[in-house]
């Protein structure tokens, strides 16, 4: 095992302890983008988590603001806070909201949560730092039940008309929303058409849980004179079985007690 | 001179003299009268096309820049349409952006029902923490952009974009966060908003003639409405009128209303448009359709001094 992978299974191990603390949460599409947090936090993204408002520093805007615990098990590892936090999400008072809060939790660099509006934040601040020309990258994530959402594509054709190649854009292709999975629902395919009919630079990553994978692309992204959309084909719950086998039912879902020490056995590799 | 022509002039003085300010339109620059500045600041006055909703999250995003953002476009697309980006994006995210929304209620005119925002106030209204500002001409909106400027926070501004007879003169100074008083008086207060100011001093020379006389305070800022100067005045009158160019539910009335009632209940009517769409037509005739005229505000006004004491 590498060592962005024994961090992935730390981050998880994180997340489920974070949710299952509390006894429910958005476990699904926490832990289908762990991998791109792990990659992003430790291969690219400019930060100094002592200041954590760093002038200059690579932004990560996380759209579907409900993945907040598994950004927030990235965010204690880095350092930015203490990791006795983790046990307070959603607790009276807590600095750590079910969905990612600017003015609560040190890292976080917009609040998210109604959906569309994040992917459009960052293309807000992408052209500021184009203005400021401090050379910084503006890393966003959707989710793929997002995309459904109309301001995603108005924001889409202002980056490509604004020639923001400073934004590098993930979706979570975990193929689940909440009432089921997508196709079913709205159907966004052909997703990887769609954004470069929009003037994006596209990059499919076939395994979105593959760090070396992840990276390649970002790599790849980084030279793109378009802003740039990676599509992780992810699996929504990944990395623990019965949250797996739940498909669209654990985008939120209840964790027992019992549940949380079989999933911490299972990541531990004792199962 | 029209007020989109001074809008620019100022946001010009503003924008050379503040790298931070950047404005942002959605495909109404020109009738808001704002077109030209995107020839002079290219990098800071730009477009998103007809996507509101995406001016108002990048708006939200430049401001988590430390920019300071005006958005630019009509009052029913600058409030209800954008209605979560304004709840979630700028307010609630505390962010620092300037909402400039054109063509309030009737003055939408031959632009008709789907463009005449009735229910703005009230929809900006009950988000919290941002502040509503309606000037009242050339003078008053001069005068207070720069406050809006220097305070941080979602601002806005409900704004008449036309030629409008000046009220205010170039000596008056104003406080963002207080009402303008613009007549003392005893019979009656009569609290005005926006363009209803000109119409409650056309009601007030009638009003004089007949030897009454009216308190006129101008609410140019609706949230957070200055409680004081309104309770100050009921004491003194006993008897308030409110006139706006909004529906009568969750505009000044309903402002006024929520401060009287807890602080100094007075009888109280209202000039507004009456809980109806509105239509096309030229002001004249919408004041008269929806009886905002000056001799609706003196019947009124009269009406609510044979309340008094009743």
């Amino acid at each position: 095992m590498t060592e962005l992978q024994k961090k992935c299974v730390e981050i998880r191990k994180s997340t489920l302890n974070t949710i299952g603390n509390l006894g429910v949460g958005h476990i699904g599409g926490s832990l289908s983008i762990v991998e791109l947090l792990v990659v992003l936090y430790e291969k690219h993204m400019n930060i100094n988590p002592k200041n954590p408002k760093m002038q200059g520093r690579d932004r990560l805007i996380v759209s579907k603001g409900h993945s907040g615990p598994a950004v927030y098990a990235m965010l204690s590892e880095k350092g930015y806070f203490s990791k006795e936090w983790l046990n307070t999400l959603n607790k009276p008072g807590t600095k750590l909201p079910s969905h990612c809060d600017m003015n609560r939790t040190p890292g976080i660099d917009m609040t998210t949560g109604s959906l569309g509006q994040g992917f459009s934040c960052a293309m807000g601040i992408a052209k500021a730092s184009k203005i400021r020309k401090d050379g910084a990258v503006i890393y966003t994530i959707i989710g793929d039940g997002e995309t459904q959402e109309g301001q995603i594509w108005e924001a889409a054709m202002f980056a490509a008309h604004h020639k923001l190649d400073n934004v590098i854009a993930f979706t979570d292709y975990n193929k689940f929303q909440l009432d089921g999975q997508v196709k079913d629902i709205c159907n966004i395919e052909p997703l990887d058409e769609k954004w470069r009919s929009f003037g994006w630079n596209v990059i499919v990553v076939a395994d979105g849980h593959n760090c070396d994978e992840i990276d390649k692309a970002i790599i790849e992204a980084k030279s793109s004179e378009k802003p740039s959309m990676i599509i992780l084909n992810t699996i929504k719950g990944k990395g623990i079985s019965f949250i797996e086998s739940m498909g669209a039912g654990n985008h939120s879902m209840p964790i027992s007690e019992e549940q949380w020490k079989q999933g911490l056995k299972e990541l531990a590799g004792e199962n | 001179m029209e007020m989109r022509q001074v809008l620019a002039q100022e946001l010009d003085k503003l924008m050379s003299e503040n790298k931070n300010i950047v404005l942002i339109d959605a495909d109404l620059s020109k009738p808001n009268g704002v077109a030209s500045l995107s020839k002079k600041y290219p990098e800071r006055a730009f477009e998103v096309g007809i996507a509101e909703q995406n001016m108002a999250s990048v708006a939200a995003g430049m401001s988590s820049y430390d920019f300071i953002p005006f958005i630019t476009t009509f009052t029913p697309f600058a409030t209800r349409r954008i209605c979560d980006q304004i709840a979630i994006s700028m307010a609630y995210a505390k962010q620092n952006v300037k909402i400039i929304g054109s063509d309030p209620g009737i003055s939408a005119e031959f632009n008709g029902g789907t463009h005449m925002s009735v229910e703005d106030i009230g929809v900006i209204r009950s988000i919290p923490e941002i502040v509503i500002f309606e000037p009242v001409d050339n003078i008053q909106l001069k005068k207070i952009l720069p406050q809006i400027v220097n305070y941080y926070g979602v601002v806005y501004i409900r704004m008449f974009r036309k030629e409008i007879p000046d009220v205010f003169s170039d000596s008056d100074e104003f406080d963002l966060f207080k009402a303008s008083k613009i007549q003392d008086g005893k019979d009656i207060s009569i609290f005005c908003s926006g363009i209803m100011v000109q119409e409650t001093m056309a009601a007030n020379e009638i009003l004089k003639k007949e030897g009454i006389l009216a308190e006129i305070i101008n609410i140019h800022t609706l949230k957070p409405i200055d409680r004081n100067a309104i309770i100050e005045s009921a004491r003194k009158t006993g008897a308030v009128l409110t006139a706006e160019n909004h529906n009568v539910i969750g505009g000044l009335k309903s402002a006024v209303c929520e401060v009287l009632m807890e602080e100094y209940p007075v009888p109280l009517r209202s000039i507004g448009i009456n809980d109806v769409f509105g239509q096309v037509g030229k002001m004249p005739y919408l004041k008269e359709v929806y009886n905002m005229r000056a001799e609706d505000i003196v019947e009124k006004a009269k009406e609510l001094i044979e309340l008094k004491g009743k």
